[in-house]
């Protein structure tokens, strides 16, 4: 078998903010909502709590998002996916919840470099300067949806994955020298 | 461009993050159903000036269906609630009220 | 001549000078400068022509409500027509040439047109143009079509690029005067967000060229500090440039940046839309001076007052050494004295009021100005250029009292509050007397989201037109607390400060005007509509200003009626025998500015015009040259052409190989839905039409979706993976949409189920292999047992193939022994290689769509959107062994029992073999005899697909046909594009491997 690998294949762009395309990430999707191992469940998969109303949870190279009310976005290193959805599946055995391997369905991107929030503020139609720390918003960027938070000293956002040369041309497009806001 | 408040995630969304979703607390009839009731279902619809009761789903979110009650004429928002209701809540009916005194559900006057 | 005076300028840079050409010819010009200001400095007062008479045009304003000098500006990929020269900065360099004349700008023939005016009255084209009937599309149209238009449309690609942000504030305050600055200031010290736009380079607004000080201040130092303030708080962003054009619902604005318009070429974006949501908005968006209806105030020399102040005051430009006033307010002798001051010389000011007083009346007379009062113009002399005025009494019809010599006329009908903005989302307005205009009736003000006031107005905006006023206004209406008070109602709203500026209304100069003079007072310049013209739309019965405008055009031209609005409406007024409140506004919609279509694309343009879907092989297949075709936002091979090939070659190709030996098939945008739970059974069975809780595991089953009408809306294959969950393909590019649809239902109707959904469509990379050679490929591959008692037809299995973890489905959709391998996406590319790497021995070819699409064709299998298109019933296209009887319910089932559904006489699916071998054209209908009302012949069913057969060799087709599976063998007769018929024969949709024998080996 070959090594996966990601949509754009580490593509990158330094204009007024720095653009890299990173991955593959392991990604869940986690769809359970007042199940009482819940938190065990998390915290076995991930080593985090579950995170409250749009917040994401984060430990180093893990992290638990909160998606809606009943749904969550599990973040590991890519080869640790079998392992978190086993330890999901251990936790949650006999309770009603949906948790299925995303990695390779996304596409995910660092924004970084003192100026990244201007890039997004020409894509999103959201509020960056009020979003709390570690908030996660699920919006659109310009025509696709994607969910970006800010971590170190810049911003991750995610995308589908059959999208994610649109969204690097829209990135850079963003990040041209020159626009700066 | 209206601006929306999704119940469930908290956000105020923007109109091109959501989706319409047209008249809200419509009751489904299936088999069984008189012509009568079954085009009341699925094809009659109000198109009130003034209250009006819509389906939204925050697409570009957290992908929910929500309700909104909405003056078509003046846009204002009387507030928005969870779709998981067969009629608008208490709460909602009395912010209604309280910007549209003797305005009822049922379209009926107040005694 | 107008000409650069050798001192002032507050805004020009005299050490910086900048070259420009106007028509090829080189000019100088400071920088500083507007493009309008450098044509005057360097005398060039005629800048255009109007549209339809082609009369000669000059410089009439200063700012955005510049009807006359529009431009092409640029060249090439930088040529932008009907630029305004009054609001476009001068830089080195610019390119500008006049519009709307033929051969040139000084002689110019389309002017016969002004001498047949009389011939042209308002409505001209409706009248003439009517009969004969056919004339209109080939005599009428291509003419009015060859002389309409102002500028050119460019004809090459921009050369810039553009884009978007959005923004969000508690208070946006359009317009950078001093109303603006000060409201911000008022709202920012609350601690609130606030933006402030301003539409110009500079902030300061009117107040710089109109007033000496500011709360006992000098002006350029007040304004300095302010500034200074505002830039100091982290929680005020400036923005110049910037003009907000439009006000939506819940505090929604539109606002264009013009970052490179003045530098174009420097690699900057040249403009960028903001997209900005406020809390409130207020408008300080000042006032427009209005002119005066005047006979020949249509002629290069007639300025607008307060434009000729801006221009000697800001960059030292005089429009001509003599120039006469002519006003019905005090601000005009504000010009008198401003010329005066430069050394220039003012004849006279003509007043049309009886009496004049004031301190601005009483300092021009002072300087020993010659003040006229009750006086107005008979008419202005010149052609090309003022000559001359000759004076009358306003009160009079225009006998001629003298005649005064001069270069340029300043006039002043009043100012008019700018209230677009105000007005956008519905705000009302009032009439105001005391200076005959309409001002925003605070009272009845646009709603935003709470139902409380969403704009607030100040300074001129709101028909203060005295800087003391304005000031006072701004600190009593109280931007600050207004905002805080979100949700206010609108009825606490008062009007606290009223100006102390009186403008009597002087609609017609002199007021008893004959015809003839009437005639030649131009209302609107651009499009040329005169006094006349309103009065005869009056006349002729066209009471209401919205029609009125459409048919005069009144304020339909690029300046959407900024100078002639108020003038037009008050003149209808008059003629109806109404009064102007009653006659109303036409309406106010967006933008206020005409912005740029590149500013509206944004980034959206070349390669990311859209969001194009590539699937994890798509680089691959580019590389190997294959057509791609549009599959909703997705892009699929259509077809593998090889050198030689032409496409149609290729599908045929690919069709046999894949029937002979083994073709590949990227099918990863198949939609891929996980349903699990333990209602998921109960779920499914009323999503689909057929029975999917009994689907065992390890088992696939090819179900139905309809809506709740009862037409079918999607079909695939569903997988039983365990007890709980199924696996739901939909149909490429339906993923979204069905998801949606089990969604909406599992929330809004059975939000008690315990179920949950997950699009996985992208997580998997999908490789259908497909062919007789397709079992002997997956065992190369190796791995896991794929024979046909292990991995029987419609089954799937869990294993690797050459190391790739994979999930393989028996299902086909061509007929041929088929497997559908999902891969993760991730390993999609590598899988691929592999598959085409290890077929080479086996005869693999990629096939794309189009062969897919004969083959299901071939095997009569029906396709979402080809044989359906939401008017279609599974039951019309014999899947009614999908449809379970059983069932107490499921969507769709309601709405297939209507009358109209059940009725045995629907078109139904049947095949169609053409006698003579051809293919019937796609959109054919099955003619019936005789024709309808409209003389088009009957019908009694139509084509749905329609395809050479490479394997059959001839056309086969799909159609629905009135009464179909019961007229097998019978003749029918096709139309075809070209006009003729076509015979075939109704026949079985399965025209290949009727039993199924192939797909089960």
């Amino acid at each position: 078998m070959s090594d996966p690998v990601s949509a754009l294949q580490g593509a990158r762009f330094d204009g007024f903010a720095q653009i890299r395309e990173i991955g593959p990430v392991g990604m869940i999707t986690l769809r359970a909502k007042g199940l009482k191992s819940l938190d065990k469940a998390v915290k076995a998969a991930v080593g985090t709590k579950v995170p409250a109303q749009r917040r994401i949870e984060v430990n180093g190279d893990r992290a638990c998002a909160w998606m809606s009310p009943d749904e969550y976005l599990l973040v590991m290193p890519y080869a640790e996916v079998a392992q978190a959805l086993a330890a999901l599946a251990k936790s949650l055995q006999g309770q009603h919840y949906l948790a299925v391997d995303v990695s390779d369905a996304r596409a995910v991107f660092r924004i970084e470099g003192p100026k990244a929030a201007d890039v997004l503020r020409k894509l999103v139609p959201a509020d960056i300067d009020s979003m709390e720390p570690a908030e996660l918003r699920r919006t659109r960027a310009a025509q696709v949806a994607v969910a970006f938070w800010q971590q170190d000293a810049g911003f991750t956002l995610v995308c589908f994955r059959s999208v994610a040369g649109y969204v690097m041309g829209l990135l850079s497009h963003s990040a041209q020298p020159g626009s700066e806001i | 461009m209206l601006t929306l408040e999704c119940p469930y995630c908290g956000v105020k969304a923007c109109e091109t993050e959501l989706s319409p979703g047209y008249e809200a607390h419509l009751k489904r009839f299936g088999p069984g159903s008189t012509p009568e009731e079954f085009e009341a279902y699925m094809f009659a619809r109000k198109n009130p000036k003034g209250v009006h009761f819509e389906r939204w789903r925050h697409t570009y979110g957290c992908g929910k269906w929500f309700l909104a009650a909405r003056c078509t004429a003046t846009l204002e928002v009387f507030g928005t609630y969870p779709a998981q209701v067969s009629g608008p809540p208490p709460e909602i009916i009395a912010k209604i009220q309280a910007r549209r005194p003797g305005w009822t559900p049922d379209g009926k006057a107040t005694a | 001549m107008s000409t650069r005076l050798s001192k002032g300028g507050r805004l020009i840079d005299r050490s910086a000078a900048v070259e420009f050409t106007f028509n090829g010819k080189r000019l100088k010009g400071y920088q500083g400068d507007t493009l309008a200001a450098g044509l005057l400095a360097n005398d060039q007062m005629l800048v255009g022509r109007s549209f339809k008479y082609h009369r000669p045009r000059g410089i009439v304003a200063s700012g955005p409500e510049e009807p006359n000098a529009l431009v092409n500006l640029g060249t090439g990929p930088r040529l932008e027509p009907n630029q305004r020269t009054t609001t476009t900065e001068l830089f080195d360099g610019l390119e500008a040439t006049s519009q709307n004349h033929w051969p040139s700008l000084e002689f110019d023939v389309g002017v016969v047109n002004n001498y047949a005016a009389r011939f042209l009255p308002a409505g001209f084209y409706y009248k003439t143009f009517i009969h004969p009937r056919p004339f209109w599309k080939h005599v009428f149209e291509p003419i009015i079509r060859r002389s309409a238009g102002l500028g050119k449309a460019p004809t090459e690609g921009d050369a810039d690029h553009y884009e978007q942000a959005y923004a969000f504030c508690d208070v946006l305050v359009i317009g950078g005067g001093v109303a603006g600055l000060l409201a911000a200031k008022s709202a920012a010290s609350t601690g609130q967000r606030v933006i402030l736009l301003e539409q110009t380079a500079t902030l300061g607004g009117r107040t710089p060229v109109d007033e000496a000080l500011i709360d006992g201040q000098p002006v350029d130092s007040w304004l300095a500090a302010i500034e200074g303030d505002l830039r100091a708080m982290d929680n005020v962003t400036i923005r110049t440039r910037t003009c907000g054009f439009g006000v939506y619902d819940h505090g929604y604005v539109l606002a264009d940046e013009r970052i490179a318009d003045h530098t174009p070429g420097d690699g900057r974006p040249r403009q960028r839309l903001w997209r900005i949501r406020a809390g409130h908005i207020v408008t300080a968006t000042g006032a427009i001076e209005r002119p005066l209806s005047f006979a020949g105030n249509d002629i290069p020399g007639v300025m607008l007052a307060g434009a000729v102040r801006d221009y000697v005051t800001n960059f030292a430009v005089s429009p001509g050494d003599r120039t006469v006033v002519v006003t019905n307010n005090d601000s005009a002798y504000l010009t008198a004295l401003t010329l005066r001051a430069a050394g220039l010389e003012v004849p006279a000011i003509l007043d049309a009021r009886d009496n004049a007083a004031g301190p601005l009346v009483e300092a021009a007379r002072a300087a020993g100005i010659r003040v006229l009062t009750g006086r107005g113009i008979a008419g202005v002399k010149g052609s090309k250029r003022v000559t001359s005025v000759a004076v009358c009494t306003q009160a009079g019809e225009g006998a001629v009292l003298e005649e005064i010599a001069c270069e340029a006329v300043a006039m002043s009908g009043g100012w008019s509050p700018v209230v677009h903005l105000w007005s956008h989302c519905g705000g009302k307005l009032t009439w105001d007397d005391t200076i005959s205009a309409f001002v925003p009736d605070p009272a009845r003000p646009p709603l935003n989201h709470d139902g409380g006031a969403m704009v607030t107005v100040v300074g001129a905006a709101a028909g203060l037109l005295d800087l003391d006023t304005i000031l006072e206004g701004v600190a009593q209406t109280g931007v600050s607390t207004r905002v805080e008070t979100k949700g206010r109602r609108k009825e606490d709203a008062k009007k606290v400060v009223k100006t102390t500026v009186e403008i009597p209304p002087v609609w017609v100069m002199p007021q008893g005007a004959p015809i003839a003079l009437r005639n030649k007072m131009w209302l609107d310049y651009q499009n040329d509509v005169k006094v006349s013209d309103v009065q005869l739309a009056a006349r002729e019965g066209f009471q209401s200003v919205e029609h009125t405008k459409r048919y005069t055009t009144l304020g339909m031209a690029t300046d959407q009626g900024k100078l002639s609005n108020i003038n037009g409406l008050a003149v209808l007024a008059d003629a109806l025998g109404e009064e102007i409140p009653q006659v109303g506004t036409t309406t106010f919609r967006p933008p206020y500015m005409p912005v740029t279509l590149g500013t509206l694309a944004g980034e959206a343009r070349g390669e990311i015009f859209q969001p194009l879907r590539r699937t994890p092989m798509h680089e691959s297949h580019e590389k190997s040259g294959a057509y791609f075709e549009p599959v909703g936002l997705w892009r699929r091979p259509y077809c593998f052409p090889r050198a030689g090939e032409t496409h149609e070659q290729a599908v045929h190709r690919e069709v046999l190989n894949t029937r002979s030996a083994l073709g590949l098939l990227d099918a990863s945008t198949l939609g891929k839905i996980i349903v699990k739970g333990p209602d998921a059974g109960k779920f499914l069975d009323m999503m689909y039409t057929g029975v999917m809780s009994t689907l065992p595991v390890g088992k696939c089953r090819y179900g139905l979706m309809c809506n709740e009408q009862g037409f079918l809306s999607d079909d695939g294959v569903v997988a039983r993976i365990d007890e709980n969950t199924w696996l739901c393909h939909t149909t490429s590019g339906g993923a979204d949409r069905i998801h949606a649809w089990m969604e909406d239902w599992l929330q809004c109707e059975w939000w008690d189920w315990q179920v949950y959904t997950a699009n996985v469509t992208e997580q998997y990379a999908q490789v259908a292999v497909v062919g007789p050679n397709a079992r002997k490929l997956l065992q190369v591959l190796g791995g896991m047992d794929v024979s046909k008692e292990t991995l029987p037809f419609m089954q799937w299995a869990d294993g690797t193939l050459a190391g790739f973890p994979v999930r393989v489905y028996r299902i086909s959709f061509s007929g041929e022994l088929s497997y559908e391998i999902a891969v993760p996406a991730s390993h999609g590319a590598a899988f691929w290689a592999a598959c085409l790497e290890a077929g080479k021995a086996l005869g693999a070819m990629p096939y794309g769509t189009e062969a897919l699409h004969v083959m299901r064709a071939e095997k009569g299998f029906i396709m979402i959107g080809d044989e359906t298109d939401g008017t279609v019933i599974p039951q019309d296209l014999g899947l009614d062994w999908a449809i379970s009887k059983k069932k107490t319910d499921f969507l769709g089932k309601r709405g297939q029992e209507r009358s109209y559904l059940a009725n045995p006489n629907r078109w139904k699916l049947v095949g169609f073999e053409t006698l003579d071998g051809s293919v019937i054209p796609d959109g054919a209908y099955v003619v019936a005899d005789g024709v309808n009302a409209n003389g088009q012949r009957n019908t009694q069913g139509r084509v749905t697909s329609t395809y050479y057969s490479p394997t059959l060799k001839r056309g086969i087709a799909m159609g629905l046909l009135y009464q179909g599976p019961g007229r097998m063998g019978e003749v029918v007769e096709c139309n075809t594009v070209a006009g003729g018929l076509v015979k075939a024969r109704v026949c079985d949709p399965v025209f290949y491997d009727k039993e199924g024998e192939k797909q089960n080996v």
